[in-house]
């Protein structure tokens, strides 16, 4: 009798040139590739959304799937900075230490409606988005928002990470972009 | 300790000792609520404290209010807990004029970070107090956040509709 074993998905080549013996494609193409499937997040968890993200990861929805089951919780070696959770006024400045902390390339995901405006917590003592601070590449809206959300925006940033120039850091916008914030 | 404490004669002690400055008893709630003034709130504290059968050795708690219509416009309350006799008591003191009002470090060791809060949150000053700074507030706010004259609101924000945060009105409501 045969037994089915499944079958491990493999990831599509990127767009390139193919030929007997050979396959041509950018550089940027073959690493943004690689890359997208071994991002370090840095959970940032403050608080409820945060336990969203702990069900994420764990075995139910399991971020490991996307190549991401290495949680970094140093900045220094994280790619992905993931902020969840309401940010007082008192946690900004340690939120852009860490922010600083983390080498290029980075990217960051504010995970649900506290993180990207403040949500239900429109006072004194709550940061209005932590775009106020340091620059954020998606938003997943939601109080809080589902495992699913939460694995769709970090897919949106395995968009980024893929599609972008892997000399992203030296454009002039991006320089602008720190600038802006006051980073270096 | 032969009879059992109880909030009567937590009353006449207090009234055997301070007379008419520590007056007003009241029960809300079931539980006990005095006042008293600037003067009388620390060694009332202290012989709270230190009588040796009533034992309110405990200092739950000490918060400000701000009552802006009143002539004595901010009170600090104080809740102290004798553990032995499961017993608990409020002091009141309203200030009128500068909000000031003496430290109660010397007497609770606990009432340090508690005052602190209340100095954060109202600008109320306890004279004497070892370390009078902001406590959970950033260090750069130049208010005192629980003020009635100041927003709730950060007036930062710039993107959301005041209807869905119960000010201003919704499109056709019209109170
Ligand atoms: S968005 Fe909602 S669930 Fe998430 S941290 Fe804020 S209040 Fe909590």
């Amino acid at each position: 009798m045969e037994t089915q074993t499944a079958q491990p998905k493999i990831v599509a080549a990127p767009p390139g040139v193919e030929g007997p013996g050979y396959f041509a494609t950018s550089f940027d193409r073959a690493i943004g590739m690689a890359k997208q499937y071994s991002i370090w997040p840095l959970p940032f968890a403050t608080s409820c959304c945060g336990i969203e993200f702990m069900a994420t990861m764990a075995s139910n929805y399991d971020l490991a799937r996307f190549g991401a089951e290495r949680l970094s919780f140093s900045p220094r070696q994280a790619d992905l900075l993931m902020v969840m959770g309401t940010i007082a006024k008192k946690m900004g400045p340690v939120l852009k230490q860490v922010y600083e902390q983390m080498a290029e390339p980075r990217w960051v995901i504010a995970v649900g409606a506290c993180a990207s405006s403040g949500g239900i917590f429109d006072t004194y003592s709550v940061l209005q988005g932590i775009d106020q601070i340091i620059p954020v590449d998606v938003y997943v809206p939601g109080c809080p928002p589902r495992p699913e959300q939460i694995i769709d925006g970090f897919m949106r940033i395995q968009d980024l990470v893929h599609n972008e120039s892997i000399r992203r850091r030296n454009s002039p916008e991006y320089k602008a972009l720190l600038e802006s914030y006051g980073i270096k | 300790m032969s009879d059992t404490v109880d909030y009567s004669k937590v009353v006449s002690r207090i009234g055997e000792k301070f007379g008419e400055r520590v007056h007003s008893p009241e029960q809300p709630y079931g539980m006990l609520t005095l006042r008293t003034d600037r003067d009388t709130i620390i060694p009332l504290l202290q012989f709270l404290r230190d009588d040796e059968e009533m034992q309110f050795i405990f200092l739950t708690d000490i918060c400000g209010v701000h009552y802006p219509d009143r002539a004595e416009k901010f009170e600090v309350v104080y809740h102290i807990h004798s553990l032995i006799h499961n017993l608990r008591v409020r002091l009141k003191v309203g200030l009128s004029g500068e909000p000031k009002i003496p430290t109660a470090v010397h007497v609770f060791k606990g009432a340090n970070w508690m005052e602190r809060e209340t100095y954060d949150f109202y600008g109320i000053v306890f004279e004497g107090h070892p370390n009078l700074k902001r406590i959970l507030n950033v260090d750069e706010m130049t208010i005192f956040p629980m003020r009635k004259e100041y927003p709730l609101e950060d007036n930062t924000r710039s993107d959301k509709n005041d209807a869905m945060f119960g000010r201003g009105m919704l499109p056709g409501q019209n109170n």
